[in-house]
């Protein structure tokens, strides 16, 4: 590991990518994620891999297939608009059990929106976006040095579920500086080592075609597309039990629990503080993954809590999985800001006083 | 006795899926004799994208994915990426080419990607049943366009080879037909040239074929083939738009 340093979001995430072994960038500028293509383009020739500006989302999400499909660790990074053009890659790759990396850094929306940050893209993110009956693990950090741990995990995770996984996250983690520690870069795969690893990669069978590997999606037959998507239904069930992460804070006699995840997670353990000095006691339950969501976490409120907050940047999509949590336990709140607009602390403690005060 | 005429490796021993008269069959079995006469049937990755042929994969003996449709020379891109020592090929219908995927087949183009795409051009969209595609010639019928394509309302069909070759990354540019004899040893010779120029890491290179495809254009699979002499050569000429050489049609 590294001493602490002091380093942009962007930078940051786009070095953890190449410490996990990810030697491979294609991607599209879009604000406020282009210091990494810019950091790929200087870092990676020098480091055994390469980076390529593409034409678009589309091209780079298909670059990335490619690479991926024989063999390569690669990570992509974009922004709303791009995501959503990302979406037929995301679904083909995940039909195919292609590994990849995916950064989204979420700003605000529909259409173009603005630059600002975001969380409206969750339930794009978390329901699959794409086409067809798929999942792709979300992890949504709230700090450089999560988001860092966790890019660098998924180059990992990835290739083990064989599966696109996704890091979430917004213009404010990308662009403000922290210090971080570095993990301790992977071995690189060599190209003579893939398909140790990976025999199902494309990378040319050699002398024996009895070896031959072929990446495919389609399924004409509805028996065979049936029985391919329950194959990849069970392989969901598996990381909905192994990949659900969560944090949790002061749940069990709070007045309130916020839910929140990435910045506005970090604003609302603030506003937990001012709450405490004004006598009410609040908790948080910050989802990690978005998908599998921890929907287990929910167990742990006690029945001294009088309503569940969802705090989000969009006009109430979290909180479409608070109320399956939830149940019919608790009423259900919604504290939440969109355009680019962050709440403050004192905002989001206002406004769940209120809404404390309305139902009692 | 001495042997004529053998099975190449390059083909997988099954029936293809494709139907009478079309030229798709004719198209894989020259890559893939050629491939196999390289000795690089082993060393070799290719891509076939959506439409008719996106299954290309269960006839050509080589290591093959899948493309979503008009992607495959980023799909290309991103393997010749990872492998600069293995050749890389795309295999792409003109409904792919050259209407979903022109941004992919420009860019890859542009950049010199040292891959070879397969261009099977039967002016038409075979695999939804017969709509008219970029390439579809004026006057001719397709479920979209049922009385026959005009330039008032479609613009006119591609050349995709003219326009590739205007491109400075695109270093072998050829039109081929597979309508004759003749005309299929030609096709044969190109392939091998385009691959040749990628070996040597020349950079982009395209072979157009002209086909068939009697199914959706109506035709039994002799007329089909005289209407690729009759109706598409004139318009689509065949020959060298773009070498290494400098070599011009
Ligand atoms: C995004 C998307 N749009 C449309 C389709 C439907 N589609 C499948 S194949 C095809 C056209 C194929 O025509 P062409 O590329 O000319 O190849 P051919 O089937 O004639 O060999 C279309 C439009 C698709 N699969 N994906």
């Amino acid at each position: 590991m590294s001493e602490k340093v002091l380093m942009k979001g962007n930078e940051a995430f786009a070095e953890a990518a190449i410490l996990g072994g990810s030697r491979y960038y294609f991607g599209y500028p879009i604000t406020p994620q282009n210091e990494i293509p810019e950091y790929m383009s200087r870092e990676l020739p020098k480091r055994g891999g390469a980076f390529l500006q593409a034409e678009s989302e589309l091209g780079a999400i298909n670059m990335a297939y490619g690479a991926s499909a024989s063999g390569g660790r690669v990570f992509i990074t974009s922004s709303s608009p791009g995501i959503a053009l990302m979406q037929e890659g995301l679904s083909f790759l995940s039909s195919a059990e292609v590994p990849l990396v995916v950064l989204a850094v979420c700003r605000g929306g529909p259409g173009i929106g603005g630059i600002h940050p975001g969380q409206a893209d969750y339930l794009q993110v978390t329901r699959g976006g794409g086409n067809g009956d798929y999942k792709v693990p979300v992890f949504a950090p709230s700090s450089i040095q999560e988001a860092v741990d966790l890019i660098y995990e998924s180059v990992e995770l990835s290739d083990y579920w064989q599966n696109p996984f996704l890091v979430f996250t917004d213009g404010i983690l990308a662009q403000m500086m922290e210090p971080v520690v570095l993990p301790d870069p992977r071995p690189e795969m060599k190209n003579e080592d893939i398909k140790k690893h990976k025999p199902w990669a494309i990378t040319g069978y050699g002398d024996d075609d009895s070896k031959r590997a072929v990446v495919k999606s389609l399924r004409m037959v509805p028996d065979d597309l049936e029985k391919h998507v329950e194959k990849l239904f069970e392989k969901y069930a598996r990381a909905e039990k192994e990949l659900v992460r969560v944090e949790t804070l002061g749940v069990e006699d709070a007045d309130i629990v916020f839910v929140a995840f990435g910045t506005v997670a970090r604003i609302t353990k603030e506003a937990i503080e001012l709450l405490a000095d004004r006598g009410i006691k609040a908790g948080l339950i910050r989802p990690i993954s978005l998908w599998p969501f921890p929907y287990g976490a929910f167990d742990l409120i006690t029945d001294k809590t009088k309503v569940v907050i969802s705090a989000e940047l969009s006009m109430g999509q979290l909180i479409q999985d608070v109320k399956i949590g939830v149940g019919k336990r608790f009423p259900i709140g919604l504290i939440n800001r969109t355009g680019g607009i962050i709440p403050t602390s004192l905002e989001i403690a206002n406004r769940a006083e209120s809404i404390l005060k309305a139902g009692s | 006795m001495e042997q004529v005429f053998a099975y190449t490796k390059g083909m997988v021993r099954t029936d293809t899926s494709y139907c009478p008269g079309c030229a798709h069959g004719i198209a894989h079995r020259l890559i893939m004799e050629t491939l196999d006469e390289m000795g690089r049937l082993g060393s070799t990755i290719g891509v076939a994208p959506i439409g008719c042929s996106v299954q290309a994969h269960k006839f050509m003996n080589v290591d093959m994915c899948e493309s979503a449709h008009g992607r495959a020379p980023a799909v290309a891109t991103g393997i010749r990426r990872v492998h600069p020592d293995k050749l890389v090929f795309t295999y792409q219908g003109d409904g792919d080419l050259a209407s979903i995927g022109t941004g992919e087949i420009i860019h890859a183009a542009a950049r010199g990607e040292k891959i070879s795409t397969f261009f099977i051009n039967n002016g038409i969209y075979g695999m939804t049943g017969g709509q008219m595609a970029p390439t579809t010639l004026i006057g001719q019928r397709s479920t979209t366009s049922q009385s026959g394509r005009t330039v008032e309302q479609a613009g006119a069909p591609m050349r995709v080879c003219e326009l590739l070759a205007t491109l400075d990354g695109a270093v072998y540019i050829e039109r081929v037909a597979l309508n004759s004899p003749a005309n299929i040893n030609k096709a044969k010779k190109a392939v091998r040239r385009a691959f040749e120029v990628q070996e040597k890491g020349l950079g982009f290179s395209l072979v157009e074929f002209l086909s068939t495809c009697p199914t959706d254009w109506g035709l039994a699979p002799a007329d089909a083939m005289k209407w690729v002499s009759e109706k598409m050569i004139p318009y689509y000429p065949l020959g060298v738009f773009k070498s290494p050489e400098g070599g011009q049609a």
